[in-house]
């Protein structure tokens, strides 16, 4: 995993293919295009991890903020050319859960990791409240099909509670047996994974490994992106004995195709012109791209049209790595989300379709920054198939 | 020192700006052998009349002014040799393009990302010099280095097709030359005048900082591809240059070796670009280059190898990551190259020297040569590998990469981008009068010694 980035980190040759898309069309790493500052790129960030490992530079709030302002969006792994490209984000977290074992972070993530592990959430919002969106949707039990599992967002968020809702909705009309966690759901740990507190992670996937094995789960659909990859890709590290016991995740989006595909799903006419976000933990990290955009296309009326960056191209949000609350790279229009969502006004959409809470509230705070609230409306794929529903 | 801090602020914006440890440290260094020293300040306008209140406010405080654009010359000129305000230019970004005049005027910071993709969009029919160089590098600093791209075989230097420049002098005036200094057109750097353009390109950034500069653009066919010519015989390599060249229809020629993969080991590969707008122009093009070496054929000396659907279309990016990828193959992270500029009849010469001194200090070496305009020069790169982590390679590549010049320069080359101490080299030998000739002109035009002190100083 993140053990030997210190051998290996010197080899960025800091040439910046990193900071581009496939076609250089504009700067892709968030946080580079954000503060412009070489030291805010890819190879910045691996030049002065490299220095501070070998005492060039001091540890400062200023370095940890350059290390933390990385949403991990993946846009370096796919652009590098090198051979160690897959390992880049390895090596910043790695880093970072360095910087986490000596106790030298910013304070923005010093409090992301306190809610978490006070609250079982970042937002700081009460354990005992954690189901309150979900309006008697029923928890699990063993034998149901789908562990539905929501997510902070999804579960404490104004915009992610409504895409829960949608889903919920969505997959009783499609009668799916499934259930919730309830107040019992525990954060899923990516992001704190992503920003180095590995003790934590440890803590809260042994806690939902657990608790799945518990309830005897064999099939999670998740709201959101993260969590998605999270348990897919790092779970089975820690916790659960595999070797009796497996479980499989999916995105929801893989999970509603399907049902659209088998005719479960009745979707009727809904005009809209519709641009869509690859989430990075969806696209880059787990390679779903089309699903989302075959929902999308299986809806009579919509036209769905592409940002210019799209796909393995496609331009965070800015809220990865916790960034959807502490926020690094806010500020002005260079933001990641403000220049995505003038990317997304200029494909004339009028509905910039998401499958991540994050990027819903990212783009929803984004849109009022940009005073575009007249002319584009950002929704979970979830909502909008809900809309869509037919009654007959 | 406070003071300049917060005026640097005032003229930029707060978010544009810094002193603090991390930028010092990053701007400090480049991706080559140079030893890193660090700037004061890293400061990003984003308007000539900006750059203009920094240049009076270093001439006012007597600090040191280095342009920077992506700092990718691997040879330290963007290290601030005395501290100061490094400059870097990347939010000066604005593209311009004269369809009917095929020419582009960019901003100091705009890359060669960045136009590529532009002229793709919005003007397909046009094209300019890509360099192999990563594309975040900077068409004004490319052209500042007299570097060389895709079309430089038929067209020259990248800097023989600028068409004009705005420049802000290392006193503060902003100043424009050729064309655009009568006329609202950017067709020609100097001519039918006084060329000036000489004054600044060529120059690194010592002469003051360009913040417009007019590029030709050329006509963008619909078709590329590139032809594979192999032989064992360095000898023949000037011959074989000649003749393709005589053909006068090759896109550019680049030829490279390397000690690996083995199959290549002793072989001379010669990449021959072709364009056209039909099939029939392309395969009339690559009957000419056929044709051209046909007695080398005949004799089997070397012949046109097939190019594999998998390899095509690495060989035909552009920029060409593989260039970049170099840098990795010893897993260290570093490679640089000592590249002069020099008569293509001693390509013999210099591949000879390549592998004595890969085998002298122990180094990984390849080696890639550009045809310039047409065959009357070509760049050569003495290209080495070494490892960031081990002082000791970093120290032999340096090394042998000193050796390289000492030797190109005594086979009648000059040193491309030199290093400061290249440059010292370049000096030694140059004719005394053309010595003071640079001397006078730089006193003249940077009286307090601020612009990028240390490079081009003739003592
Ligand atoms: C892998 C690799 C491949 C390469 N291949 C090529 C190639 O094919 N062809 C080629 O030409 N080069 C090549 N290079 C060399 C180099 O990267 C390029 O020439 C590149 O264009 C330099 O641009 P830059 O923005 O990085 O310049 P920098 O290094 O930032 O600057 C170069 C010089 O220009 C000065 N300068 C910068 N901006 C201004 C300004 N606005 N006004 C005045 N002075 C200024 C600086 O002070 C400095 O002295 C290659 C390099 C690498 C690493
Ligand atoms: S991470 Fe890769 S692409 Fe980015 S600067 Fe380093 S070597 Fe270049
Ligand atoms: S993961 Fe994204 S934000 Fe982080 S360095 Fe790579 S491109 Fe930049």
């Amino acid at each position: 995993m993140t053990q030997d980035y210190a051998s290996q980190i010197h080899r960025c040759f800091r040439c910046g293919y990193c900071k581009f898309p496939t076609d250089y069309s504009s700067l892709n790493c968030p946080s580079f295009r954000r503060f412009r500052f070489d030291s805010y790129s890819t190879g910045g960030r691996l030049w002065l991890i490299y220095a501070w490992l070998r005492n060039e530079i001091d540890w400062s709030e200023h370095l940890a903020e350059i290390l933390y302002a990385c949403t991990t969006c993946k846009n370096c792994v796919e652009q590098c050319p090198m051979k160690f490209s897959t390992d880049i984000v390895d090596w910043i977290v790695g880093a970072r859960s360095d910087m986490v074992e000596k106790g030298r972070i910013p304070p923005q993530v010093a409090r992301f990791f306190e809610a978490v592990h006070g609250y079982g959430n970042p937002l700081k919002l009460l354990r005992s409240d954690r189901a309150a969106w979900a309006d008697g949707t029923k928890k699990y039990e063993p034998g149901d099909e789908y562990l539905f599992y929501v997510g902070c967002l999804g579960s404490y968020d104004e915009n992610g509670q409504k895409m829960a809702r949608s889903l919920a909705d969505v997959l009783s009309a499609a009668g799916v047996s499934f259930g919730i966690l309830g107040n019992e759901e525990e954060c899923c740990g990516n992001e704190v994974y992503m920003l180095g507190e590995m003790g934590l992670f440890q803590t809260l996937a042994e806690k939902n490994n657990q608790q799945f094995k518990e309830l005897s789960v064999t099939n999670i659909v998740t709201l959101s992106p993260h969590a998605y990859n999270v348990m897919k890709n790092n779970y089975h590290q820690f916790g659960a004995d595999f070797a009796e016991y497996h479980y499989t995740v999916y995105h929801y989006t893989q999970l509603l195709y399907g049902l659209i595909k088998e005719n479960k799903i009745r979707l009727s006419n809904n005009k809209a012109k519709v641009t869509y976000q690859d989430p990075c933990f969806l696209g880059r990290y787990n390679q779903i791209y089309d699903e989302p955009r075959q929902i999308l296309q299986s809806i009579p009326g919509i036209e769905l049209v592409e940002m210019e960056r799209n796909r393995e191209n496609s331009f965070c949000c800015g809220g990865g790595s916790g960034n959807f609350v502490m926020d690094l790279l806010a500020g002005g229009k260079d933001s990641p989300s403000r220049a995505r969502v003038r990317e997304a006004h200029d494909t004339g959409a009028e509905v910039l379709a998401v499958a991540c809470p994050s990027c819903l509230t990212m783009f929803t705070d984004a849109i009022k920054a940009e005073d575009l609230d007249d002319k584009l409306v950002v929704k979970g794929i979830s909502q909008i198939v809900k809309e869509s529903l037919s009654s007959k | 020192m406070s003071d300049i801090y917060a005026t640097l602020q005032e003229i930029v914006g707060k978010d544009y700006v810094s002193n603090q440890a991390e930028e010092r440290y990053f701007y400090g260094r480049d991706p080559g052998l140079m030893p890193p020293h660090e700037p004061d300040y890293v400061v990003m306008p984003r308007t000539t009349e900006e750059v203009q209140e920094i240049i009076r406010l270093a001439n006012k405080e007597k600090v040191a002014v280095v342009p920077k654009g992506a700092g990718l010359s691997l040879t330290g000129l963007v290290i601030p040799q005395i501290g100061g305000i490094v400059m870097d230019m990347k939010r000066m970004e604005g593209i311009e393009v004269n369809e009917a005049g095929r020419y582009v005027i960019v901003e100091g910071g705009v890359t060669h990302a960045a136009l590529k993709s532009h002229l793709q969009k919005n003007y397909p029919h046009l094209r300019h010099s890509i360099p192999d160089s990563p594309p975040i590098a900077t068409i004004v600093a490319n052209a500042v280095i007299h570097g060389q791209g895709r079309l430089t075989q038929q067209r020259g230097f990248n800097s023989d097709m600028v068409s004009g420049l705005e420049v802000v002098l290392p006193t503060g005036e902003v100043c424009r030359i050729g064309s655009c200094a009568v006329s609202s057109y950017w067709f020609s750097k100097g001519p039918p005048m006084p060329d000036l353009s000489g004054l600044f390109l060529g120059w690194f950034g010592t002469t003051g900082v360009i913040t417009r500069l007019g590029m030709k653009l050329y006509p963008c066919k619909k078709m590329r591809d590139v032809m594979l010519y192999i032989t064992d015989r360095a000898e023949l390599i000037p011959d074989i240059i000649r003749k393709l060249s005589h053909t006068e229809m090759m896109e550019d020629i680049v030829v490279s070796c390397a000690p690996l993969p083995l199959r290549f080991k002793g072989v001379f590969n010669m990449l021959v670009y072709i364009t056209g707008d039909s099939e029939e122009e392309l395969e009339f093009k690559r009957k000419m280059a056929w044709d051209a070496l046909r007695e080398y054929f005949e004799s089997r000396d070397g012949g046109f190898m097939g190019v594999s659907p998998y390899m095509k279309p690495s060989l035909l990016a552009m920029p060409s990551k593989d260039t970049t990828r170099f840098a990795d193959v010893s897993k260290g992270g570093g490679f640089e190259y000592s590249g002069p500029i020099a008569p293509i009849e001693k390509y013999p010469q210099y591949v000879k020297k390549l592998e004595e001194l890969a085998s002298k200090y122990n180094l990984f070496y390849s080696s890639a040569a550009r045809v310039i305009d047409g065959g009357h020069s070509m760049m050569f790169s003495f290209s080495y590998t070494f490892n960031r982590a081990d002082p000791d390679t970093m120290n032999r590549a340096k090394t042998a990469l000193d050796e390289a010049a000492e030797f190109a320069l005594d086979e009648g080359g000059v040193i491309w981008k030199p290093n400061l101490n290249e440059q010292r080299m370049v000096m030694e030998r140059m004719d005394p009068n053309t010595l003071k000739l640079l001397g006078k002109i730089k006193q003249l035009l940077d009286p307090n010694g601020i612009m990028n002190p240390g490079n081009w100083e003739a003592k």
